[in-house]
């Protein structure tokens, strides 16, 4: 579903991504760990087309996306969570998810949608009417990820959807991500949470400075003794 | 108390108040300039006047900033191109006579691309570093009309371009007084009611776009700009857009100043011009359409009604003791302070930014989600 070849990019002069290869096939589940600076957000914002790739080439569905702009993505079914979630402060949580919705003119379909996330997150059913901004972070986590689901994508990226959330919140949110999965969405994952998104992926990579240094199925990964000395903490 | 309030409240939810409400703006707004002109004389149904063409630059500037979030400090640029486009294809400059109906949408069309100008380069930028340029740019428009008069003289430079052709609707010129059904209509209330009627139409257009898909989009990049382009926004376009469209709103304003003032030179659009229309929107309420036109009025008005401190003194004291000129910044500032300092929200700020600047209680509220979100 989506191919990368080569992919290098460059933020604000310094190679972040220096050269990489990455698959995820369709229904599949992968994960990209990685230490702090390693290139993994530069990455997902570049499939995600928010940076432009200095080199490489990004495949999706047989197309090649390369350096096309998000908006044009969005509506291909290419959707990303951004780190730190980006919710919309000053709109109310169903505004947020109607702006997940902007690239689409179906009406009836939304409206299916909206309870489709309402289901998936019963908090955000009940703080409809509240801003963003003032939700906890667990729940904004929530919106930020309803909110890309308004969009109907086939394919999702998640930058590091449990930063800064509490132990229990960090495990609801995998577990959506799971019940996300199931549903038919492919996923990309990008986490420090190396054990989390290990035990919930079928695959992994692990990106030091800018390059993948493993790629592997998800539980060999786990058995690894390179990656359990360094992000597993053993 | 209590009832009052209640009573109050089931009297804002009927629909009959509210058209009573709308009846009563409409005959206040008919007459002001007959009672205006009664009680405090000509010159301040002008100053009224005034404030209605403020009214709809403040509301363009609102698109760029209370929208979209860019701040931008050489706003007055598109009202200057606007003004000068008037001055030059309506008077004897050039010769030319362009009529009204033209030279608006013609007005509105150049401060449009010249908007497409300033934000196309400006499209990376955020924050301070837009306002830096901007403040440029508008600098560069002003300098630009200043010297413009040779070698090819187009703008006459620092002498402006006066005999401006007044207004005229076909055969109806707004310079002139009329009767209308035996009612004298002098000159000045004719630009009164043209300009309240484009105010309203501006009001209307922002309405329109505030709760348009663009305009949830314009909200969307002022919030987070990364998050907006996740969406599928095309963030590129949509900023331009409010530049664009701010600055046709500009641009309109300036052609009706120019026939109204019959004179533009370059001195009318310096920086402080571009501050002012940006503490209209600021102190009126970012964003809120009620708050900026409440902003504009009051800062257009504020200044004309500090000029009796002068006669004030007179009378009160036998002779001046401050130069009215000079306490008409003093008291003109401490004002500004004030608001800002017990309304940071501005004077008419929407539900939402008062609840962001009363953040205290959602704060509370914040930590105990958090806490219960460990709990869980």
């Amino acid at each position: 579903m989506l191919e990368v070849k080569g992919l290098k990019v460059s933020y604000g002069g310094i190679n972040a991504v220096k050269g990489i290869d990455l698959e995820v096939r369709a229904k599949e589940m992968v994960t990209l760990i990685g230490a702090n600076g390693a290139g993994k957000t530069t990455t997902l914002k570049a499939l995600a087309g928010l940076l432009k790739p200095a080199e490489g080439r990004v495949h999706y569905n047989g197309r090649d996306i390369t350096g096309r702009p998000a908006f044009e993505l969005v509506r291909q079914g290419l959707a990303l969570v951004p780190e730190g979630r980006g919710v919309f402060a000053r709109l109310t949580v169903k505004e947020n998810l109607e702006m997940g919705a902007y690239s689409r003119g179906d009406r009836a379909r939304i409206a299916t949608d909206f309870d489709r996330v309402y289901a998936l997150f019963p908090r955000l059913a009940e703080r409809r009417r509240q801003m963003g901004g003032t939700l906890s972070g667990g729940e904004q986590q929530m919106l930020a990820i309803g909110r890309a689901l308004m969009s109907r994508p086939n394919l999702l990226l998640l930058d590091e959807p449990s930063m800064g959330l509490a132990p229990l919140m960090v495990r609801r949110i995998f577990e959506t991500v799971r019940a996300i999965a199931a549903e038919g969405v492919t996923l990309l994952l990008v986490e420090q949470n190396a054990k989390a998104a290990l035990e919930t992926c079928h695959r992994g990579y692990v990106m030091e400075s800018g390059l993948i240094a493993l790629a592997d199925t998800a539980p060999e990964l786990l058995n690894n003794p390179r990656v359990r000395q360094a992000y597993l903490g053993e | 108390m209590l009832e009052t309030a209640q009573r109050w409240a089931r009297f804002k939810r009927d629909p009959r108040a509210a058209w009573a409400a709308y009846v009563a703006l409409a005959v206040l707004l008919i007459a002001l300039p007959f009672v205006t002109d009664w009680m405090l004389g000509r010159t301040w149904v002008r100053i009224v006047a005034f404030a209605l063409l403020y009214i709809m630059l403040a509301l363009g500037l609102n698109i760029v900033v209370g929208y979209a979030g860019l701040l931008d400090l050489g706003y007055v640029a598109f009202f200057a191109v606007g003004a000068y486009l008037y001055a030059l294809l309506a008077s004897p400059h050039f010769g030319l006579h362009l009529p009204f109906w033209l030279l608006m949408p013609l007005c509105a069309a150049i401060a449009c691309i010249f908007g497409v100008l300033l934000g196309a380069p400006t499209l990376r930028l955020r924050g301070d570093y837009l306002a830096i340029v901007t403040l440029g740019f508008g600098e560069i428009i002003r300098i630009f009309l200043n010297n413009l008069n040779a070698p090819v003289n187009i703008t006459n430079g620092p002498q402006g371009v006066n005999l401006i052709d007044p207004i005229r609707l076909g055969d109806f010129s707004l310079a002139q007084p009329h009767s209308i059904a035996g009612i004298a209509v002098p000159s000045v209330y004719n630009y009164y009611y043209l300009f309240l009627a484009l105010a309203l139409a501006v009001i209307f257009v922002s309405i329109r776009l505030e709760n348009s898909r663009i305009g949830r989009a314009w909200v969307a990049i002022r919030e987070d700009e990364v998050a907006a382009a996740a969406m599928g926004i095309n963030t590129r376009n949509v900023k331009l857009l409010a530049f664009a469209m701010g600055a046709s709103f500009g641009g309109i304003s300036g052609g009706l100043f120019s026939g109204f003032q019959g004179f533009v030179s370059p001195e009318s659009f310096t920086v402080i011009e571009s501050i002012m229309i940006l503490c209209m929107v600021v102190l009126g309420g970012m964003g809120h359409i009620p708050g900026v036109a409440l902003g504009s009025v009051l800062l257009v008005v504020l200044p004309e009604a500090l000029r009796y401190l002068g006669p004030l003194q007179q009378a009160l004291f036998g002779r001046v003791l401050a130069d009215p000129a000079d306490l008409r910044l003093l008291v003109f500032g401490l004002a500004l302070v004030l608001v800002m300092q017990l309304r940071p929200s501005g004077l008419w700020p929407s539900k939402i930014r008062r609840r962001e600047f009363s953040a205290q209680g959602e704060e509370a509220r914040h930590e105990r989600e958090s806490v219960y979100d460990a709990a869980r």
